[in-house]
């Protein structure tokens, strides 16, 4: 039996137990004088807040207990295995370990059909009963413990019980753990970034990775070999994540974002914007990967051409430019509707005054509104840049994977992100510089968007106010 | 002073040369002004068109496939199967382990020449045909198989013949077999079962996106499962329950904050948590899933919010003046009642999830799957990725088949919004 089937198991015993209680609830509720006010026999609470409350004391400790040995049990099981094989033939290290109970675990699931250890046919019959008499011993003790959270809970159900306080302080515990998973999360990538970059920083110093300008981290497949360490200078990698997501893309996107939004506000007549807005939506759904893959397909191309056309002989297929330009029109719908947020909450007052005193409506947006609406603009020209230099798929498929240091937009650069997903797709060894170097970049990355982030939503929150 | 000022100065002369000519220019920099923003607009707008014209041009022949006929004979004694094992009660394992490839290798023979025209895998259609119907055992019969790549799309019109031939991409010789084939009434070109049905391969006419599709609507079912009552909970929380304090401006602060991370850093912290700190199976749906959860949840949160503040304050004085507990209103009056708006903010968060790529890639769902997964911790690879991954292969038949893959993943969201769509317009409420 699975730890699955006794969960379940588990909930279906909580559901009977739950129609008991609730029926012990009713039959107290309809003694004389139950529905009362107040009296010595007026119930607290309504029946089913009794049938949760039994419910509850039968799941949540046997769940818990589950919980508790679904984390050991691999390792206990494992134990068993191993000291089921003769001692000569046992594996030593950590890693031969490892491999022997996947092995093991691939006969017993089915996936391999002969062994390459001789020892493991056997090892295979000794975990699945191991498992097995594991999983009855804990199924044993869930359903005892559930039996005895039963029996405690049902024999607590008294007329004057506060069940309904009792089952809301559950519900209240749940709301907060839901909450803390924020906190949680932050915390896993700070820490994670953080653990993993340190390891990087033991092997290579923060010092020659934030300012050097020769990135090559050279396939490191054994230790001694030459060249093996590779050059961490990461500055190029900034540079074109700079170049690319902060100057070429916002050099399309905010322009053309800046003029949609003001058109569907201040133009457009209600039916066209009816039609043109969603228009802009999908833009903004369209998956990143789409992108890429035109922007590889289509653009680039078209791109290089031009540059051929300009003279240049040396034009790339992958260009700055093409992943620049995608990325801007990417980033249009996202411009846009900061803009248009930042531009209505412009008070009507000053437009009609404007107006009134005689400019024409361009002329108004130009002088007014634009400069009222100005912090907000700005601040969500952040959020767009942030966007930008933390977008990977586009510059993986179309910018290229040289660490140029160029503002020539028809050379290929490469950014952060493309050189994140080149460093952790291939087969590397957990340990090596060029793996952790991934995190390092991810820190660095993370560190940037957070402030870009913060910044520009407290600049956003500041203009808002303003006008309220 | 100020009257004074104006009565001293002339009335402007409306009509004068120098004042027309002014407004005219006015006018003219609002119209060009007002023309630069629907330029920017329709600019945009044709972008996306341009977007999808190319994607449906280069991709809805993606859907179609090419078929050689070929007659197969289904001796026992070349496949090696034993005819009484055929009928017994393991006969689909029997015929599974069948050596198709030599039926397959006979029967293409009798095309001579042009049997080079026929794919490399055709005999797993063999395999497939025969453990439907194991009656056929024995016999000999028409069957259609795909035809190879390069052939695919010549009948496709690919390939612009008047070039010479090193620089089409298709030799003399595939021509000559593919002309053969036609004059014989051999080549047919039909809807593109495999593509439907199948998974990854390294021929594009095998390559199929079921495989890609399952391991997307796992992934997307642990992330529903995870964000959805994880993101509904917080938000209850943060917007019914929870003081004005340190801990509370840090939860919101995080959940800001997290919404804005960049999907990749997500990806790092599915490696380093999932995959080598709890050594979850690589290139599982189930840890796409968690990661996937992550980068949900605070969508779903801030959306949750929103929903849960336009429940008017008065839905809960009614409630709570009749004697219903804090708890109760808000799950038997503000939640039904948030619900729409949540689950509409849920869908769209689901729909970025279904598209998101690079946080998939770190957890090593770029595998190379051929099968589809069968569940949550088998190799499985998804949507976007396999976009990815045919993108990069350099099999000139992949094109159309990136492409293909495009247009059901473009379908698959648009479905999504669409009911989000439908739900806001249905069941959303002005107080």
């Amino acid at each position: 039996m699975s730890l699955t089937v006794i969960s379940f198991l588990l909930v279906g015993l909580a559901l009977v137990a739950y129609f008991f209680a609730r029926a012990k609830g009713a039959a107290l509720a309809a003694r004389p004088g139950g529905t009362a006010r107040t009296g010595a026999a007026a119930v607290h609470s309504r029946p089913a807040y009794h049938g949760a409350f039994v419910a509850l004391w039968v799941a949540l400790p046997a769940l818990a207990l589950l919980a508790g040995w679904a984390a050991v049990s691999e390792g206990v099981v494992a134990d068993r295995v191993i000291a089921s094989v003769p001692a000569e033939s046992r594996p030593a290290t950590e890693l031969d370990r490892d491999a022997f109970m996947s092995e093991v675990r691939g006969i017993v699931t089915g996936e391999i059909e002969e062994a390459f250890n001789p020892d493991a046919n056997p090892a295979a019959k000794v975990y699945v009963t191991s498992k097995a008499n594991f999983s009855l011993m804990a199924g044993a003790a869930a359903a005892a413990l559930a039996a005895l959270g039963g029996l405690w809970g049902y024999s607590r159900l008294r007329p004057d019980f506060r069940a309904r306080t009792a089952v809301e302080k559950v519900v209240m515990w749940t709301l907060i753990l839901a909450s803390l998973v924020a906190i949680l999360t932050t915390l896993g990538i700070v820490l994670s970034l953080l653990f993993e970059s340190i390891r990087f920083f033991q092997k290579v110093s923060i010092v020659e990775f934030l300012t050097g300008t020769v990135w090559s981290p050279q396939t490191a497949i054994r230790a001694d070999q030459v060249g093996s360490s590779g050059a961490f200078g990461a500055v190029p990698l900034f540079w074109g994540t700079i170049f690319i997501g902060a100057i070429i893309a916002m050099i399309v996107a905010i322009p053309l974002g800046l003029m949609a939004a003001i058109y569907l506000t201040q133009y457009a007549p209600a039916r066209a914007r009816r039609i043109l807005k969603p228009l802009l939506e999908i833009l903004a759904g369209v998956p990143t990967v789409v992108y890429g893959f035109f922007a590889a397909l289509v653009v680039a191309p078209a791109v290089r051409a031009f540059a051929v056309s300009l003279g240049m002989t040396n034009a790339s297929s992958e260009s700055a430019l093409a992943a620049g330009l995608v990325m801007g029109i990417m980033i249009i719908p996202f411009v846009s509707s900061m803009a248009d947020d930042a531009i209505t909450a412009v008070p009507q007052a000053m437009r009609d005054g404007s107006l009134a005193m005689g400019a024409t409506t361009s002329e108004t947006i130009r002088k007014v509104l634009v400069p009222a609406a100005l912090p907000g603009i700005v601040g969500g020209v952040l959020l767009a840049v942030s966007r930008a230099i933390g977008e990977t798929m586009i510059v993986v498929m179309a910018a290229g994977l040289a660490a140029n240091m160029t503002a020539n937009p028809f050379q290929s650069v490469t950014t952060v992100t493309a050189q994140i997903v080149q460093l952790l797709t291939g087969d590397q060894e957990f340990d090596s510089a060029k793996t952790l170097s991934a995190f390092a970049l991810g820190l660095v990355l993370f560190v940037i968007t957070l402030l870009l982030n913060i910044y520009a939503l407290a600049v956003v929150k500041r203009y808002r106010e303003a006008y309220e | 002073m100020n009257s004074a000022q104006s009565a001293s100065r002339p009335p402007t002369d409306w009509a004068s040369p120098k004042m027309r000519a002014r407004i005219a220019r006015r006018y003219r920099s609002e119209s060009i002004f007002r023309n630069l923003g629907l330029f920017a607009l329709v600019l945009a707008a044709s972008f996306l068109v341009f977007l999808l014209v190319t994607v449906v041009r280069d991709g809805w022949q993606g859907f179609l496939s090419t078929d050689i006929k070929i007659s197969a004979t289904y001796d026992p004694a070349v496949l090696g199967i034993d005819p009484a094992a055929a009928k017994g009660p393991d006969a689909q394992a029997a015929l599974q382990a069948g050596d198709f490839q030599a039926v397959m290798a006979a029967s293409v023979a009798k095309l001579g020449d042009d049997a080079d025209a026929v794919s490399e895998g055709a005999w797993l259609v063999l395999r497939r045909q025969l453990m439907d119907d194991p009656a056929l055992l024995g016999q000999t019969v028409p069957v259609w198989v795909p035809a190879k790549s390069t052939i695919d799309l010549l009948a496709k019109g690919k390939f612009d013949l008047s070039k010479p031939e090193i620089e089409r991409g298709v030799s003399d010789a595939d021509i000559a077999n593919f002309n053969d084939l036609k004059k014989a009434g051999l080549v047919r070109t039909g809807f593109n079962r495999i593509f439907i049905t199948g998974a990854d391969s390294t021929n594009p006419e095998l390559a199929g996106i079921w495989g890609a599709t399952v391991g997307s609507l796992l992934t997307l079912f642990v992330t529903l499962g995870l964000a959805f009552p994880v993101g509904v909970l917080s938000a209850i929380y943060l917007e019914e329950f929870a003081k004005r304090n340190r801990w509370t401006d840090l939860i919101e602060v995080s959940i800001n904050n997290l919404a804005a991370v960049p999907s990749i850093i997500y990806g790092l912290l599915g490696l380093a948590v999932f995959l080598n700190f709890f050594d979850m199976p690589r290139s599982a749906p189930i840890v796409g899933g968690l990661t996937l959860a992550l980068m949900t949840f605070p969508v779903i949160v801030i959306a949750g919010r929103v929903a849960i503040k336009s429940v008017p304050p008065s839905i809960r004085d009614a409630a709570l003046g009749i004697g219903a507990s804090k708890v109760q209103v808000v799950f038997q009056h503000v939640l039904p009642l948030a619900l729409p708006g949540i689950l509409t903010g849920t869908i769209i968060g689901m729909a970025r999830a279904l598209g998101e790529t690079a946080p998939l890639l770190m957890i090593g769902m770029r595998a190379f799957v051929s099968d589809t997964p069968g569940g949550l911790t088998s190799p499985a690879t998804a949507l976007p990725v396999q976009v990815f991954l045919w993108s990069d292969d350099v099999a000139r038949g992949f094109v159309e088949k990136t492409s293909a893959a495009i247009m059901v993943l473009l379908v698959f969201l648009l479905l999504m919004n669409s009911l989000a769509i439908y739900l806001r317009n249905k069941y959303e409420r002005r107080w």
